[in-house]
């Protein structure tokens, strides 16, 4: 059965242990590993205080306190997802994430931080204000040039609306859901060699991407 | 096994070196109420900003003069909009290139606008019990194309001139035909609120969530712009990047509108075309850093990883 292939494909690529481990390498004692689990976290406040405004329809955020709260923490959130992507994303970059078979971690995280800046975008065009309504006339002319305009219309609300709470955010979730599993099944990268003239070092094959 | 050897593991092997407890969901519960607190802070500090959108009734009461100058030209099919191409009508030689490369054109025209129809006339035509507008309405629309022109073309010259008495343009004696009498109706419909609905619910529909229309004209007229003005967000101003207020807005797409701010893109008439093949490009890029020779051993050169990893290499190097 493709079941059973599939159940021990799964088992075998990540065991108990490398999914949920309960030690790391000492060299993860830096700060910089904090943003990577703070995009995350963030994605979490971002996604449920959405849902939340979401029960109550696109205007009511407009009309009440407890609204535009929401709207509040799911902005904020939104904001410091972003901080924290991109901190973890330069982390990422200059500590050559990618050596050691990594490549196709390093490129499912761009790819969500991608995606998410559509999730953002499709999100400002939904606010249904001034701002919605001069980032539409803006965009459109950048899309439109491309001709993807004339199937992903700024300016038609609902197409953006579904855009934003359905497709994207399931996008998203998905990459880095995919993200954190090969972190998990290819590990962290360990750091370069030390004592090594960096320079003068020749590259080796570790340190290509390939799978 | 040499010193090096021991500090320079195989990136793809097990970690040869010691271990510390780790506990990911600890961690993750950890973040996930620090960032939960930041969030609550930052709303209670600042909220969020929520300026009301310009409405066509807004902008015809605020500015009648801006509306009708625009109408016009919208009428006239001599608007930046009646001008457009793809994807809103047939304009030749309207679309944006990348090269030979017409992608703007590939699609064709799946979202068509005729301004003069969809913004002017059909909505003229929904007023009820308005024999002098039926009349204006028939003679224009029974006129051939070059004395509409003339109309349209007089009433576009004479606007300059035009006194606004009671929130109504009155110009100078002219030869404006119709278009005088349909201006000041259209002006009367948006002030009322009317034409809002009229433009949105054009195809006679209950439910209505495509704002494309009524958006279009909007983004037509000099009142919507210099609000946008104000609030910083033009295309000089870095644009949509920014957020009504003092917000930060999509800062994530500063590189997206810094090419907007210096040539050749600055003034290139294909300037949105080009920047969205570069980010393309870029994008792509960005996404294969591992894969590109050069790229990807630029960091062991940088060696930022030395202050990423600084305790590691200080016991190591001890």
């Amino acid at each position: 059965m493709w079941t059973t292939w599939v159940r021990e494909r799964a088992v075998s690529s990540l065991p108990p242990e490398k999914l949920l481990p309960d030690r790391q390498p000492s060299y993860v004692s830096s700060w910089i590993y904090v943003f990577g689990v703070a995009t995350i976290a963030a994605l979490v406040v971002v996604v449920a205080s959405g849902m939340i405004l979401g029960l109550g329809g696109p205007t009511w955020w407009h009309t009440t306190s407890l609204g535009r709260f929401l709207n509040g923490i799911h902005l904020w959130g939104v904001e410091l997802f972003f901080f924290a992507m991109v901190v973890h994303l330069w982390g990422k970059f200059f500590m050559g994430a990618w050596r050691g078979g990594r490549g196709r971690t390093w490129a499912t995280g761009a790819i969500s931080f991608l995606v998410a800046i559509g999730a953002a975008f499709t999100g400002y065009l939904s606010q249904q204000n001034f701002d919605s309504q001069w980032i539409a006339s803006e965009g459109k002319d950048g899309l439109n040039s491309v001709g993807i305009g004339a199937f992903f219309n700024v300016a038609n609300f609902g197409q953006m609306y579904t855009f934003h709470v359905i497709l994207l955010p399931l996008a998203v979730t998905a990459l880095v859901v995919w993200h954190v599993l090969l972190v998990r099944r290819h590990g962290v990268v360990p750091p370069y060699p030390a004592k090594v003239a960096a320079a003068a070092e020749p590259a080796t094959p570790s340190e290509e991407a390939t799978q | 096994m040499s010193a090096t050897a021991r500090a320079a593991p195989d990136p793809r092997a097990p970690w040869p070196g010691p271990f510390v407890r780790y506990d990911l969901i600890k961690e993750l519960v950890v973040a996930l109420g620090v960032v939960t607190l930041l969030a609550i802070v930052l709303t209670v500090l600042f909220s969020s900003p929520d300026d009301p959108p310009t409405t066509i009734q807004s902008w015809a009461q605020a500015d009648p003069g801006d509306f009708i100058a625009t109408a016009t030209t919208e009428l006239a099919g001599t608007s930046e909009l009646a001008e457009y191409g793809p994807p809103y009508n047939h304009t030749p030689e309207a679309t944006q290139k990348i090269g030979p490369l017409d992608l703007q054109s590939t699609p064709g025209v799946r979202i068509p606008i005729d301004t003069a129809k969809d913004f002017v006339l059909e909505p003229l035509g929904e007023i009820p019990a308005n024999p002098r507008l039926k009349r204006a309405l028939a003679a224009y629309q029974a006129a051939p194309p070059a004395l509409q022109e003339a109309w349209t073309g007089a009433y576009e010259e004479a606007l300059p001139k035009a006194r606004i008495v009671r929130g109504i343009p009155v110009l100078p004696a002219g030869r404006y035909g119709p278009v005088a009498p349909m201006m000041v109706a259209l002006l009367g419909l948006a002030q009322s609120g009317g034409l809002d609905g009229a433009l949105l619910a054009g195809d006679h529909r209950f439910y209505q969530t495509n704002y494309t229309k009524p958006l279009l004209f909007l983004s037509g007229g000099g009142y919507f712009e210099e609000r946008a003005e104000g609030q910083h967000l033009l295309g000089t101003q870095w644009g949509m990047m920014n957020e009504t207020g003092s917000y930060p807005g999509q800062v994530w797409l500063w590189l997206y509108t810094f090419w907007y701010q210096v040539e050749p893109f600055k003034e290139s008439p294909n300037a949105d075309a080009l920047i969205f093949a570069l980010m393309g490009v870029l994008s792509l890029a960005f996404i294969c850093i591992p894969f590109i020779p050069g790229l990807r051993t630029l960091p062991r050169h940088l060696r930022l990883y030395r202050v990423i990893w600084r305790d590691h290499y200080r016991e190591a190097e001890s």
